[in-house]
């Protein structure tokens, strides 16, 4: 019977990176569920599920030799492997303004007080290194509704200088 | 009356291109019925396009008039649809009664003119906004054997695509 396990991997962004990992994996017979993976900030990110009859060990053992020659570092997690469980987000927020220390924590924890459950957040330092830009993407779900989050969105706009908008995901069914 | 059998990808017969309509008959008319209740079953379901069950001709129905506080027409017939005009450009959350458990976004017209036939055989020319233009392009696609899934836009194009919206311009008036 195949577990389900997290793999996490980090390390300077480098071409081939997925493709040797993947292979490894699927040459050991695994099967892959969903993935993110992304370039921050020069690194070269992964967090891949991966279902596979062996354990945490075998799994390292298989990816090993490719992580070390890539100069990666990894981690893996045995997880409960839920697919085909989708939570639809219903609100799109953005925050963006001057980069500086406290913008995710200050709109993360006015979102979690008004009942909000995040699903996605991305977030990039953009603008010149004199003048650095935040912008972060947040979709996720409304629990308290979508009033209460507009009216707190506002809030820390004004109080933090930051720009702000909500916009609802109504998703379409066709 | 009946409920049909839904197409769900990768079924190949989705990417058949459909036929015209030529004859508006009893028959025409009992199948758009039994469309139009095999839309109404799922959940959340705002169109369905022929070729979604199996019969690979031109005739799509929507109706969205569910959805609060949006321009609309009601239920919708049409029949060899043709998009004459279209201005604008937004991106939104789709998912498909063929493709299940699964959203995506997808940029579309906002604004669109179309010309179709009612199942009658009479000649139809609406103008459509937003929700309701989205929902008639998502159906509209099928019939050319396009899936959401040719056309999905990534999280990051979001942000980007929002900014230049907001200088687009204006819709002619009808």
């Amino acid at each position: 019977m195949k577990k389900w396990f997290m793999l996490i991997l980090v390390g300077k962004d480098q071409p081939g990176i997925v493709a040797q990992i993947t292979r490894a994996l699927y040459e050991g017979e695994c099967n892959l569920g969903e993935a993110s993976m992304v370039r921050l900030g020069g690194n070269f990110t992964v967090m891949l599920m991966v279902q596979s009859a062996g354990d945490e060990q075998a799994l390292d053992h298989l990816i090993g030799p490719i992580c070390k020659s890539f100069n990666l570092r990894h981690h893996v997690d045995a997880i409960e492997g839920e697919l085909r469980h989708h939570v639809e987000p219903d609100v799109r927020i953005t925050v963006y303004g001057a980069d500086r220390a406290g913008i995710v924590a200050e709109a993360t924890g006015t979102l979690a007080e008004k009942g909000f459950n995040i699903l996605n957040l991305e977030s990039d330092v953009g603008g010149t290194a004199d003048n650095p830009i935040y912008i972060m993407t947040i979709e996720g779900v409304a629990e308290q509704g979508i009033e209460v989050l507009e009216e707190a969105l506002k809030k820390l706009a004004q109080d933090q200088g930051l720009e702000t908008q909500l916009e609802p995901i109504d998703t379409l069914i066709g | 009356m009946a409920v049909l059998d839904i197409l769900v990808y990768p079924d190949p017969r989705l990417k058949q291109i459909s036929k015209p309509v030529e004859q508006f008959d009893d028959a025409l008319r009992g199948f758009v019925c039994d469309l139009e209740e095999t839309m109404r079953v799922g959940p959340g379901g705002v169109g369905l396009a022929a070729p979604q069950v199996g019969r690979f001709e031109r005739i799509v129905i929507v109706d969205v008039s569910c959805k609060p506080k949006i321009k609309h027409h009601g239920r919708l017939v049409l029949i060899n649809p043709e998009i004459s005009w279209r201005e604008g450009s937004t991106v939104g959350r789709e998912g498909c009664l063929s493709v299940p458990d699964y959203t995506g976004n997808v940029a579309r017209s906002k604004f669109i003119k179309v010309r179709a036939q009612d199942e009658f055989g009479q000649a139809l020319e609406l103008h459509m906004e937003r929700y309701e233009a989205r929902a008639v392009q998502h159906e509209m696609d099928h019939l050319d054997g396009i899936l959401l899934l040719h056309r999905l836009v990534s999280r990051r194009d979001l942000f980007r695509r929002q900014s230049q919206e907001a200088t687009s311009p204006k819709p002619k008036p009808l």
